[in-house]
């Protein structure tokens, strides 16, 4: 039993972190998200020279083939950044999904590599999701059709794109016509692989929402530090200091709930999905209350679109059902919990 | 990242739920609010000493196993799940204990922590009084000097048991003239001395489950001094945070009360289905009770890799209390009518146990420092937001 992470886990964190602080500051996204593209190729290539898009790229393809628990620490850092839907779908989901083919599936060396190099930008729809994310600029897009699942090229599908809230989503309505010649997987592989692709996506929102409640927390706090009435800080007043103590408490209760289930994934777990569920649950609550009691603290500045706390907002607004709204993961939860002869109880936490 | 039990952690678990099977008192104890429970739950803990369970991660001269911490959850989630007694002792083995071990001398170690472990003594604690509750600075009960001994005047209050229990620690002001957190000496002071006397405070339950302790030139040696005089407050501070963040209150009880809720829910599926709420709620707790399991052994994780764990022990308390509030209040609103009755009315069943939860955890966001004060330490400690 060790509930730590490695320290090479930990110091791919800071790196990734310290880089993208200067590399993915507000005022930049800002601008990229104002174009049409929404997306900037220069950062995405930077982002991939710090070994990003490599992280579960298996070994034998290029990459250094690390799994959900080391994704748990680098989806929230692309939370905290707000780095847009298509580098975790593309070096995460899509990535675990292609590492799950069997070893000698011809789609993993024609796509495994250029993902671990950064060249390859994937989409993925999936039935939970009405519109795919980035569809528009996606080279190639992991669609599903019954038990198959295909990686079809961008010229062969319609994409009509549906404007978000959220200035960094590109989301699309996908039309296309399955075709053998794009069939990846099928029947029971199909099927085990799908489960896997949807917790995967869960959890990797899962670990964004958090990023992104601890970014909402974090703004918070350098706001009310600075802002000064009855001529002192707000932040000195109890009333300001417990709304941010509450979301910090989410936070922290939500962390291991998250790293139990991307452990849990990582091993195929039994109990995997309920567990990322439950993280999905406790993610999706701290980062709606950040940003619930972060504009409250802002003031009036929170409902502006000057302060950069909107951004957030709207980004955890939006992905609060994104891979599953809250819905699904609680009746997946429900089904555990009320079903007879389901283990409860102390001694119960991680395993059978 | 290894969440498995090792064959080692596996065979403790099966050694103590196999002693537990064995052991366990057939019928449940009385309220350990009243005297007739308190000595009952006392020989329980005599009996669990024997077999070195009473504090297993206490080293073996000391009574205990030394086990680590991921073994001393297991032991708590094997006690709890088998639905075993309160631990009457926790105010002295929790949060003495380990104050003792850090500050305390070779000769009082010796005196004292057998005797705790084994509930030969039994331990209140002394810190609140009249006017000195959130704000503990502001004790005033005085400690004086005179050659080997203190001499105490002054005024404790809510002081769990006191009535039944053998000794008292607590803060007393040992420096003339000195003023908050300066001058305080940490005591021990047997509640037999001449000069004390102990009046009990009628709880929410109708028992004697605390007290207000009186002394007047009550004498105790300085060899009931723990840590340097006028040091009482570095020593109370510097085990307070780690011990009511995670041992004081092990989610092995919690999880045990989730499931309970959730049977209790299932028992009553048809009349609780009325309210579209209360399924949720019983959901929502028993996610927060895994939750905080799962923060739990994050945390000895942590605290394993070198790191310190301090404002956000806070959290714990805040999680904790809340949580045991919030399931208690929805086993209320399922048992519906019935949750009033007490367990002297014959048509209770298994309703009195829930009032009786539902009424000591009123309480939890109260004891151990409020929740108000654990939300100032976070803003204040965690996030570094200005006095």
């Amino acid at each position: 039993m060790d509930f730590t992470f490695t320290d090479d886990q930990l110091t791919f964190r800071e790196a990734i972190s310290r880089f993208l602080m200067t590399e993915a500051a507000p005022e930049m996204l800002r601008e990229i998200w104002e174009t049409d593209a929404g997306r900037s190729p220069d950062l995405r290539n930077k982002i991939a020279a710090q070994g990003l898009t490599a992280l579960s790229v298996p070994e034998a393809e290029g990459g250094l083939g690390m799994d959900d628990v080391a994704w748990a620490l680098m989806t929230q850092e692309l939370g905290y950044y707000a780095i847009p839907d298509s580098m975790a779908d593309t070096a995460y989901v899509a990535t675990g999904l292609l590492a799950g083919l069997t070893p000698e599936h011809p789609a993993r060396a024609r796509l495994l590599p250029r993902i671990a190099d950064g060249t390859l930008r994937l989409a993925i729809g999936h039935p939970v999701n009405p519109l795919v994310s980035d569809a528009q600029l996606a080279e190639v897009l992991i669609l599903l059709e019954g038990d198959d699942i295909h990686a079809v090229p961008r010229a062969e599908v319609d994409v009509e794109a549906n404007p978000s809230i959220d200035a960094s989503r590109r989301l699309g309505r996908v039309t296309w016509n399955p075709s053998p010649a794009t069939l990846i997987a099928s029947v029971a592989q199909g099927r085990a692989l799908q489960a896997q692709l949807l917790d995967r996506g869960a959890l990797s929102v899962a670990g964004q929402l958090l990023g992104l409640a601890q970014r909402m927390l974090d703004l918070s706090v350098d706001y009310v530090a600075q802002r000064k009435q009855f001529g002192k800080p707000i932040g000195s007043f109890q009333a300001v200091k417990h709304h941010l103590a509450d979301v910090a408490r989410q936070i922290e209760q939500a962390k291991p709930v998250l790293y139990r289930a991307a452990h849990g994934l990582a091993r195929g777990e039994r109990n995997a999905s309920l567990w990322v569920s439950q993280a999905r649950l406790a993610c999706c609550e701290a980062s709606w209350l950040a940003a619930r009691k972060g504009i409250q603290v802002h003031g009036a500045m929170g409902y502006t679109w000057e302060v950069d706390l909107q951004m957030f907002m709207k980004r955890a607004w939006s992905l609060d059902a994104s891979w599953g709204d809250r819905a699904f993961h609680k009746s997946r939860v429900s089904d555990y919990l009320f079903a007879d002869g389901a283990r409860l109880g102390p001694g119960h936490t991680f395993e059978e | 990242m290894e969440l498995t039990y090792t064959p080692k952690q596996k065979a403790f678990r099966a050694e103590v739920r196999a002693w537990l099977a064995d052991n366990l008192p057939r019928e449940p104890l009385a309220s350990y609010d009243t005297r007739e429970g308190f000595e009952q739950h006392r020989a329980w803990e005599a009996k669990l000493f024997e077999s070195r369970w009473s504090m297993v991660m206490w080293p073996a001269d000391l009574g205990g196993r030394g086990c680590d911490l991921i073994e001393w959850l297991i032991f708590e989630e094997e006690y709890y799940g088998a639905g075993a007694p309160m631990r009457v002792n926790q105010n002295g083995q929790l949060l003495l204990g380990p104050t003792l071990m850090e500050f305390g001398t070779a000769e009082q170690k010796q005196r004292f922590l057998p005797r705790m472990a084994a509930s030969a003594d039994m331990w209140a604690q002394g810190w609140s009084e009249p006017n000195a509750g959130s704000d503990m600075a502001a004790i005033t009960s005085k400690a004086v000097l005179e050659g080997e001994h203190y001499v105490i005047n002054g005024q404790k209050t809510w002081s769990t048991r006191a009535i039944f229990a053998d000794w008292l620690f607590g803060l007393f002001r040992s420096e003339p003239g000195s003023a908050r957190h300066h001058g305080l000496s940490f005591l021990m002071v047997p509640l037999n001395a001449p000069g004390v006397s102990i009046r009990p405070i009628k709880a929410l339950n109708g028992k004697d489950a605390f007290a207000e302790v009186f002394f007047d030139d009550v004498r105790v040696p300085v060899a009931n001094r723990i840590g340097a005089e006028g040091q009482g407050w570095h020593v109370a501070m510097a085990t307070a945070g780690f011990e009511r963040g995670l041992l004081l209150r092990s989610p092995a009880r919690f999880q045990h009360t989730a499931r309970k809720l959730v049977e209790l829910y299932k028992a009553n599926r048809e009349s609780a289905d009325r309210d579209p709420g209360l399924r949720d709620a019983v959901l929502e707790t028993w996610m927060g009770a895994e939750a905080y399991a799962l923060s739990a052994y994050h945390t000895v994780g942590r605290l394993s890799r070198g790191e310190a764990i301090g404002a956000e022990s806070s959290i714990n308390k805040i999680i904790w209390s809340e949580l045991d509030l919030k399931m208690h209040e929805t086993a209320m609103r399922i048992l519906g009518a019935r949750a009033e009755l007490l367990g002297t009315a014959p048509v209770a069943g298994d309703a009195a146990g829930w009032l009786e939860g539902f009424l000591f955890a009123q309480s939890g966001p109260i004891y151990a420092g409020t929740n108000e004060i654990q939300r100032n330490i976070i803003a204040e400690r965690m996030l570094g937001l200005p006095k």
